[in-house]
């Protein structure tokens, strides 16, 4: 599952904001506020893409760099959202 | 308003060029959108002058330009207005100059004769012109305090060549148009180049409040005006009462705005449903001849829409009152044209809708608007001054948890700043929170995002910006005194010295309202009222987070109380999404394209258009980068590729 959700972010950031570079030159822990690679509304994108992608929901109290500001967190806090949705997991 | 035109050998006694009476013909025509109404040229020994005419003050032949004075030695083009003409005419008149027309052209000329080329300090107008004294062999060039009016030179094969837009220059036998690497990293930076440099290489532009004498085969540029602020330290703001400083703005913006509805054609005005143009509109309405033409843009988002606010000053008011309403598509169909109008990479689509509405104005019979224009940058009115204040406070005490959370209160305008938690609106505005010496302190957060578009350069636009910094440019141009103002001041500077003029006032102003032969009216920038407002206090500009303070205490009575109490929601357009049926982008974007201008990554470029063209949330960022090689795309094929360039030379070869 982790493996799932990081490829498909990576994804994701190569083509929408990664523009120069390729997707697989970013670590797993790279801070997209300290490498320049997000601005403000790139995160509301990146809200759409996770809640579009994964069936959940961001509230408003996570949109946090410590939940979405790298590959590492994302995946992370993903995993939580996941494991919070038992009904949708068993279906 | 109109077009002009010329050029001065530098040497000789002679034009410079074989048929110049041609070659100033094919450059006043280059700008006849400028001057429907009249053309006429003028050559005397090396000077040649051209004009194309828009009349509004003395619509009879007497008005016709070039206009010589009785004795024909000195000769002048003008472009602009000088709403003063009829005091300094008296003024004049009493000194025993005669008139023989009723047009501020005379003016020009009888006050340079009687003070020579310092009459331009008695000018309170709008203005380029070029002046022939060919007693004297001496060719002045001026421009209005404020940048209202543009005006180019270059130097071309021993002659000095200059006009209204690049565009006639281009017209000049040898000249070709090459787009400037460094003026477009400064237009990627700031959203233009820094005057006098221009995005065309060779090619420069007079900066507002300055003259070029051009005599004795020598050319010098000074500047005759500056825009100064008083030192923090020092008592020299105004002292009065809040009362007393707002009657006597009232009094001056009333007089502004009077002598700038001299004309012998009707005058209109443009009414956005801000506070600024509904104030305008009103004094207008209060100091003119009662019925009043207002014109307006509306969209069909709400995100730019302002309709209600407009509907509710026109109630009002009781203008007459046309909307022109502005569709994304019409956005993405007139764009080139405003490109090609402006000659400049632009980064925002703004300009466009004002294009659109230019064209309303002209069709509906009127050459003259009256617009609030400039209000923000004289009384504080952006955001980023109340941002920039909000980041100072933070800065004396970074560790604070609730002075970043004032952050909340800036742009309620802008859904990607709004729906921020705290942490991430901390993130994006502590840009340079640690460098609050730093003279660009007020913009760090903005020259940040926007260079954020450099991501899209090509290796060979980096390697010839190798060390190049356009941020420190910048610094170093900045007054000696600029570090003893107000903080608030130092921003105020940044745009009314830079942005206005370099931005606001040419891409958003002349150059698309003259593509139709309108001409743009701006009491606030008239110079009395931008002294004045230097002057006031920074703390009655923005008392609290509560911007144009003064200036709502002046004015706001007269207005709607919720136009009068209205916070300020800037001027915007939709920006990439404008663009999605448009059907030159395509090609624009393609790889052959970028490449062959060379300027951005065609892979990089490809990435931003497919982004763009799907229906995510676009960003401030992707959408300044994505107008900006779009217009950039649009320049090199316009001009460097398309008709215009190589004219000249074929023009010059067909001389021979």
């Amino acid at each position: 599952m982790h493996h799932d959700i990081s490829g498909a972010l990576k994804r994701f950031i190569g083509e929408n904001f990664m523009f120069r570079d390729e997707a697989e030159s970013l670590a797993d822990d790279t801070s997209f506020l300290d490498a320049g690679i997000i601005d403000s509304t790139g995160v509301l994108e990146l809200v759409c893409f996770l809640e579009n992608s994964f069936g959940i929901e961001v509230t408003d109290e996570e949109m946090l760099p410590q939940n979405l500001d790298s590959i590492r967190a994302i995946t992370a806090y993903v995993g939580r959202k996941l494991a919070a949705l038992p009904q949708l997991a068993a279906a | 308003m109109c077009g002009i035109a010329g050029f001065l050998a530098l040497s000789g006694a002679f034009a410079p060029v074989p048929a110049p009476a041609r070659v100033l013909g094919a450059m006043a025509d280059a700008l006849a959108h400028r001057g429907p109404d009249d053309r006429g040229i003028h050559v005397n020994g090396p000077a040649g002058l051209a004009h194309r005419r828009l009349s509004i003050v003395d619509l009879s032949s007497a008005g016709h330009q070039p206009f010589a004075s009785s004795d024909g030695s000195v000769v002048v083009s003008f472009n602009g207005e000088i709403f003063n003409y009829l005091e300094l005419r008296r003024e004049l008149e009493g000194r025993g100059h005669v008139f023989r027309s009723h047009s501020d052209t005379e003016t020009i000329v009888e006050a340079y004769r009687a003070s020579g080329p310092a009459c331009v300090e008695s000018f309170n107008g709008d203005f380029a012109y070029a002046l022939w004294d060919s007693r004297a062999r001496r060719l002045v060039l001026a421009r209005d305090r404020m940048g209202v009016r543009p005006l180019y030179y270059a130097m071309a094969g021993g002659a000095l060549v200059f006009a209204s837009e690049v565009k006639a220059i281009l017209e000049y036998p040898g000249m070709r148009a090459e787009l400037d690497p460094v003026a477009l990293d400064q237009t990627f930076t700031f959203w233009f180049p820094l005057a006098p440099r221009t995005p065309w290489k060779g090619i420069l532009e007079l900066p507002p409040g300055h003259q070029l004498v051009a005599e004795g085969g020598r050319v010098r540029v000074e500047r005759y005006w500056s825009l100064a602020f008083p030192e923090r330290s020092e008592a020299r703001a105004d002292s009065r009462s809040e009362g007393e400083i707002a009657e006597a703005l009232e009094a001056l913006l009333e007089d502004a705005t009077r002598i700038r509805l001299r004309a012998d054609v009707p005058v209109g005005a443009y009414l956005s449903g801000g506070f600024d143009s509904s104030a305008t509109t009103a004094l207008a309405k209060r100091v003119g001849a009662g019925r009043l033409r207002t014109f307006s843009v509306g969209f069909e988002s709400a995100e730019f829409d302002e309709s209600a606010y407009q509907r509710e000053v026109v109630d009002a008011l009781g203008t007459e009152h046309t909307a022109l309403a502005c569709r994304r598509e019409h956005i993405g169909a007139c764009f080139p044209e405003v490109v090609r109008h402006a000659e400049r990479p632009m980064l925002r689509t703004a300009p466009a809708p004002l294009f659109l509405l230019a064209r309303e104005v002209r069709a509906s019979g009127f050459k003259v608007v009256v617009t609030g224009e400039g209000a923000d940058e004289v009384f504080g009115g952006y955001d980023v001054f109340k941002e920039a204040k909000v980041r100072r406070f933070w800065a004396r005490q970074p560790t604070s948890a609730w002075r970043p959370a004032l952050l909340r209160r800036l742009y309620p305008y802008l859904a990607g700043v709004q729906a921020q938690s705290l942490e991430y609106l901390r993130a994006f505005f502590r840009t340079g929170l640690e460098r609050a010496g730093d003279p660009l302190f007020s913009h760090l957060p903005r020259f940040e995002l926007t260079r954020r578009a450099r991501r899209f350069y090509s290796p060979e636009l980096q390697a010839s910006l190798a060390g190049y910094d356009a941020m420190e440019e910048l610094r170093t141009a900045l007054p000696a005194e600029f570090s003893r103002w107000h903080p608030l001041s130092q921003a105020q500077y940044l745009e009314s010295a830079y942005l206005l003029p370099g931005y606001i006032l040419a891409a958003q102003g002349d150059r698309v309202a003259m593509a139709h032969a309108v001409e743009g009216r701006f009491p606030f920038l008239d110079h009395r009222v931008v002294e004045f407002a230097a002057r006031i206090p920074p703390r009655l500009k923005l008392k609290g987070l509560r911007e144009k303070h003064i200036l709502r205490r002046a004015l706001g009575r007269h207005l709607p109380a919720s136009i009068g109490e209205r916070p300020k929601q800037p001027y915007r357009a939709p920006d990439s999404e404008s663009f999605a049926q448009a059907p030159y982008v395509e090609e624009l974007f393609s790889a052959r394209a970028i490449s062959e201008a060379g300027f951005f990554s065609a892979a990089a470029a490809a990435k931003l258009r497919a982004k763009c063209r799907a229906s995510g949330p676009i960003g401030v960022g992707d959408n300044m980068a994505f107008v900006g090689i779009l217009s950039t795309q649009l320049l090199h094929s316009q001009y460097v590729q398309g008709a215009l360039s190589g004219r000249a030379e074929r023009a010059a070869a067909a001389l021979v």
